[in-house]
């Protein structure tokens, strides 16, 4: 197999899980597990790890909310690794961001460092990934191992923490092509739309619902009148906002037509010939 | 200097003068027909001193989706803002959710960052 460079010349990638995955997304986890091996990585779950905090706290003056984030990398640190992998977009933002601030802001790292007393210093040497930039140098990999190529029309939904803000962006941000590449591999063919990285109304769900019920219907209708029999997306908010919700879509907008929802890994389990 | 652009300066680390009002955040925001304010009218309001802001939907609806801020042409980040205006209130210790009327039923992805975002 021919190396893959955004993993050195190593096929053992530190794997961080964070909340969710490992409750309402567990789907999500054993399949990105089982694809993985299949291609010959190991996602190797770091022993002790936290909730990194969800979103990424904005106020210049609020590091307390970074610190979750800064000692999980210190664990990935301590077992050796220079790269760690998670599955969820919110995990990938804001691992990454805050990975940024560490090499980038010495005065913030100052001050979290010494309020970390016990923790040894962290200096941003641990590269945060996401598996869809792994596989984006792997398509021909992901090509050979299809057993059962995907026979339908798929629509990627990126939504926005993969992309934005663009310094962490797993791809071109405005236009990112990574994910329908990947269908395209699995044999599917990947649907364009115009809304694949507009928000979906993420935490609005816990107290605003009417919000996330408008995008979902806005997104899920423009995926489906560009073609889509089906969604692909790698968060599992949207996940749940776009998935879960459909019957309330429905019910506020009758002439709504709902759309299976995916995680990447599962579609690429089935075209793999992986059980679940 | 108004406190209320000071403040929002100083907790966002954004320079608002630098809006000329366009209207690109505003455009691209998905959250927009939720709200009772644009977003580069809460800049505009934030300038003058109108402390009614703060009591607006708009910031509460944001979903810190940094679409505004990826395509401000002046490089203003609008979500930094938001955040700042969420600040005031919750720093004021006035939570915009009560976390007893939250539904059960939500993954822990959702329920850990509304009350990042909603409570002080």
């Amino acid at each position: 197999m021919q190396p893959v460079n955004i993993l050195g010349d190593k096929m053992e990638i530190a794997y961080y899980p964070g909340c969710t995955l490992k409750t309402n997304a567990k789907e999500f986890e054993e399949t990105a597990i089982k694809v993985f091996e299949k291609l010959g990585v190991r996602l190797k779950e770091i022993n002790k790890w936290y909730c990194c905090g969800t979103v990424y706290s904005l106020a210049t003056d609020n590091l307390m909310y970074r610190l979750a984030a800064i000692r999980n990398l210190i664990r990935a640190k301590e077992e050796g690794y220079d790269k760690l992998v998670t599955l969820c977009s919110i995990c990938y933002n804001t691992l990454k961001q805050t990975n940024l601030m560490a090499k980038e802001d010495e005065d913030a790292m100052y001050k979290i460092n010494s309020f970390m007393d016990e923790e040894p210093d962290y200096d941003g040497s641990v590269e945060v990934l996401h598996p869809l930039q792994i596989l984006n140098e792997m398509m021909d990999e992901v090509k050979a191992k299809v057993k059962k190529p995907l026979d339908k029309k798929y629509a990627a939904y990126y939504g926005c923490l993969l992309l934005r803000p663009k310094e962490v962006a797993i791809d071109e941000y405005e236009n990112p092509s990574v994910m329908e590449r990947l269908i395209e591999a699995l044999g599917g063919s990947a649907v364009d739309f115009p809304l694949k990285n507009e928000c979906c109304g993420s935490y609005n769900v816990a107290c605003n619902k009417e919000a996330v019920i408008d995008a979902n219907y806005r997104i899920i209708t423009n995926a489906r009148k560009n073609g889509a029999e089906a969604i692909v997306t790698s968060c599992p908010l949207c996940h749940f906002n776009l998935k879960e919700i459909q019957k309330e879509v429905k019910k506020a907008y009758p002439d709504f037509v709902g759309l299976p929802v995916y995680y990447f890994t599962e579609i690429m389990a089935m075209a793999f010939g992986v059980k679940k | 200097m108004n406190w209320l652009l000071s403040k929002v300066e100083e907790l966002s680390g954004e320079n608002l003068y630098a809006c000329y009002q366009c209207g690109k955040c505003s455009a691209g925001c998905p959250m927009v027909n939720e709200m009772d304010l644009l977003p580069n009218q809460v800049i505009l309001l934030v300038i003058r001193g109108d402390e009614s802001v703060v009591d607006t939907k708009t910031p509460w609806v944001c979903a810190q989706c940094y679409q505004c801020g990826v395509r401000c042409p002046k490089n203003v980040d609008i979500t930094k803002i938001m955040e700042a205006l969420r600040l005031i209130k919750l720093r004021q210790n006035i939570d915009h959710i009560k976390l007893e009327k939250v539904k059960k039923n939500l993954p822990q992805i959702a329920l850990v960052s509304a009350t990042r975002k909603y409570t002080g």
